[in-house]
């Protein structure tokens, strides 16, 4: 169960607790998160909205260890990441953390493939291991027969959906997805929140996503709002019910 | 390895620019090995010099003579195992454009302190039996047509008329960079005919018993004719051929400023690509750290890229000059020596290019080494 009270167990595979975040902008100081807490379980689906600059993404990456919080702790399955020196923390994202982004980010000059097979690259996986994996992975999205493409011969969501492929490929603990369906049209959109829904309730993943969009936030298991630099419950999503 | 295929689709990713840069090593790599050969074409006896040999000139310049009675008191001198020397001919085969070298040697003191030469027995017979005999270098023979039994007539340019020599054997050298463009004949010859200068020779070569001792004989052949109004000059071999090659300008200061000049622009040109080429994938480099890519790992992948073109311009660059030396001296005879690419110049030359690559490729390197994912995907 999802919590934002801090109040959780302990047993969470998420733990966050008192997390700050401040930027400095010239002489302004500009205080993102608050003392933030929360506690995801394995498997849960969580949607994190909120209007623009509410620190959505600053959380985001900062679960994901592409940032530093200026005090608090954040746990991942018994790591607290917060204290890892940046190698460490490096050598954890590619153990622990699949990320999806907005505008996909794949490497133009590589197929689907070898895009999802980036992860693996840094793993001791040999070279049958590695196709092995990115053949299931790339089957999960259903996109087995656009191996070979380049990222400019696929449509948004196809590309989005080798995104995904590559952010599960390498068996990730979590997948962190900010705004995936944002640069998609609602058919595709659709596709991909349906796709994600299905890595959660068939795969067991565990997965927060950013969104503007309502629709999508709908299939989370819990809607959680970014309020003044911390979080506030909100609305279960329709995630919660299948 | 496996790292291979995104470094190399990287490179292809604007295959034009990546094709240029390439083309800009390859030319400078190019040029490199041609001026390397013209050095050695003009210095390349100081590279084949013997360590274990003398040279011994007029004090005043090379061009003045010194006694041919020298050569006994050299020979008598402790530490020295065997005396030669040479004149500086001068003549014309034909045209003024088809310069080679001429010497007149004592054929077989000569054969004997260089014994790089290579000849075959009959033939080293035939020129101590032949007073008009004379020995062709295999370039020389090569470039001019000539075989053993021609006669060559010469047009003397410090000592007149025409003077004719029998070819009795073509010789070579027991390496690749041994000057084989000179001609030999034999001093007796040049003695007999010439009408001044008699009892004189151009410059001796003496052997060392002990090439550690080299200081030592110099000092005491230089003091022994001190004095006389033939002093000398005693130089290593390497450093004789050096001032020989001197004559002709400081070949080595051209070569070293035109080849620094070069590779400094090269520098610029590659530093300025690899930068360009770092900037415009920000976002991608971000996304490999975003999946485990560590700092070093970033660094690794364009410093790869970075050598890979370096490698590529510098071996295709060094691949060309060879195979342009290989047709030997290009001007027809004004560079003379030994027009040749050697395998530790072909060594360098390539050394030199990842050297270029690593310098021209760090700076971009260390930018995306030092890129931080968080600022690296809020610029897209």
């Amino acid at each position: 169960m999802v919590r934002v009270d801090g109040k959780g167990n302990g047993t969470s595979l998420v733990q966050v607790r008192d997390l700050d975040k401040k930027y400095q902008r010239g002489s302004e100081e500009i205080h993102v998160l608050q003392g933030l807490n929360l506690d995801v379980e394995r498997g849960e689906f969580v949607a994190f909205m909120g209007p623009s600059g509410s620190g959505k993404t600053t959380l985001l990456n900062l679960l994901g260890g592409l940032d530093l919080p200026t005090n608090g702790s954040i746990r991942v399955s018994g790591d607290e990441i917060t204290h890892m020196s940046a190698n460490k923390l490096t050598a954890w994202r590619a153990r622990h953390v699949g990320f999806v982004f907005q505008m996909y980010n794949l490497i133009p000059v590589l197929t689907a493939f070898q895009n999802v097979e980036l992860p693996l690259l840094l793993t001791k996986l040999s070279k049958a291991e590695r196709r092995k994996h990115v053949e299931t992975a790339l089957g999960v999205v259903g996109l087995s027969d656009r191996m070979d493409h380049y990222p400019r011969q696929l449509s948004g969501g196809q590309e989005q959906r080798v995104a995904i492929a590559r952010a599960i490929v390498a068996d990730a603990t979590f997948i962190l997805a900010d705004e995936p369906t944002g640069d998609l049209d609602r058919k595709s959109a659709d596709e991909i929140m349906e796709l994600l829904g299905r890595l959660v309730h068939e795969h067991g993943k565990t997965l927060l996503i950013v969104t503007h969009d309502p629709r999508a936030a709908e299939r989370a298991h819990v809607v959680l709002h970014l309020d003044k630099g911390a979080l506030v419950e909100g609305s279960a999503g329709g995630g919660g019910e299948s | 390895m496996k790292f291979l295929r995104l470094i190399w689709a990287n490179l292809l990713r604007k295959k034009a620019r990546t094709t240029l840069t390439i083309g800009s090593f390859m030319v400078a790599l190019f040029l490199y090995g041609i001026l390397t050969a013209i050095r050695a074409a003009f210095g390349g006896n100081a590279d084949v010099a013997g360590v274990d040999r003398l040279d011994v000139i007029n004090k005043t310049s090379l061009i003045m003579p010194l006694p041919y009675s020298y050569r006994d008191r050299l020979a008598a001198m402790p530490g020295i195992t065997g005396v030669t020397f040479a004149t500086w001919f001068g003549g014309v085969y034909q045209d003024e454009k088809n310069f080679f070298p001429q010497f007149a040697v004592d054929p077989e003191s000569w054969l004997k302190v260089y014994s790089e030469y290579v000849l075959p027995e009959d033939q080293r017979r035939a020129f101590l039996a032949d007073r008009q005999g004379c020995l062709v270098g295999k370039k020389l023979a090569k470039r001019f047509g000539f075989k053993v039994g021609d006669r060559i007539p010469l047009r003397g340019t410090i000592w007149t008329g025409t003077w004719e020599f029998n070819v009795v054997g073509i010789y070579d050298g027991d390496r690749p960079e041994v000057d084989t463009t000179p001609l030999l004949f034999r001093y007796d010859y040049l003695e007999e005919r010439r009408n001044f200068g008699k009892g004189t020779v151009g410059w001796y070569v003496v052997k060392l018993a002990n090439p550690d001792d080299a200081v030592g004989v110099t000092k005491r052949i230089d003091d022994a004719f001190a004095n006389s109004p033939y002093e000398t000059l005693t130089q290593t071999e390497k450093a004789f051929a050096a001032s020989f090659a001197k004559q002709m300008g400081n070949i080595e200061f051209l070569v070293l400023v035109i080849g620094s000049v070069v590779f400094f622009t090269l520098l610029l040109v590659a530093g300025n690509t690899m930068a360009i080429a770092v900037r415009e994938r920000t976002n991608e480099l971000a996304v490999l750290k975003t999946v485990g890519f560590t700092d070093l790992g970033v660094l690794g992948l364009v410093m790869a890229e970075t050598l890979l073109i370096a490698g590529q311009g510098g071996v295709l660059g060094l691949a060309l000059a060879k195979f342009f030396t290989l047709g030997g001296d290009p001007t027809g005879g004004f560079l003379g020596g030994n027009f040749y690419l050697g395998t530790g110049s072909l060594g360098l030359g390539l050394a030199l290019a990842l050297a270029v690559g690593v310098l021209s490729g760090i700076l971009p390197a260390m930018s995306a080494m030092r890129l931080r994912v968080v600022d690296a995907l809020r610029r897209v």
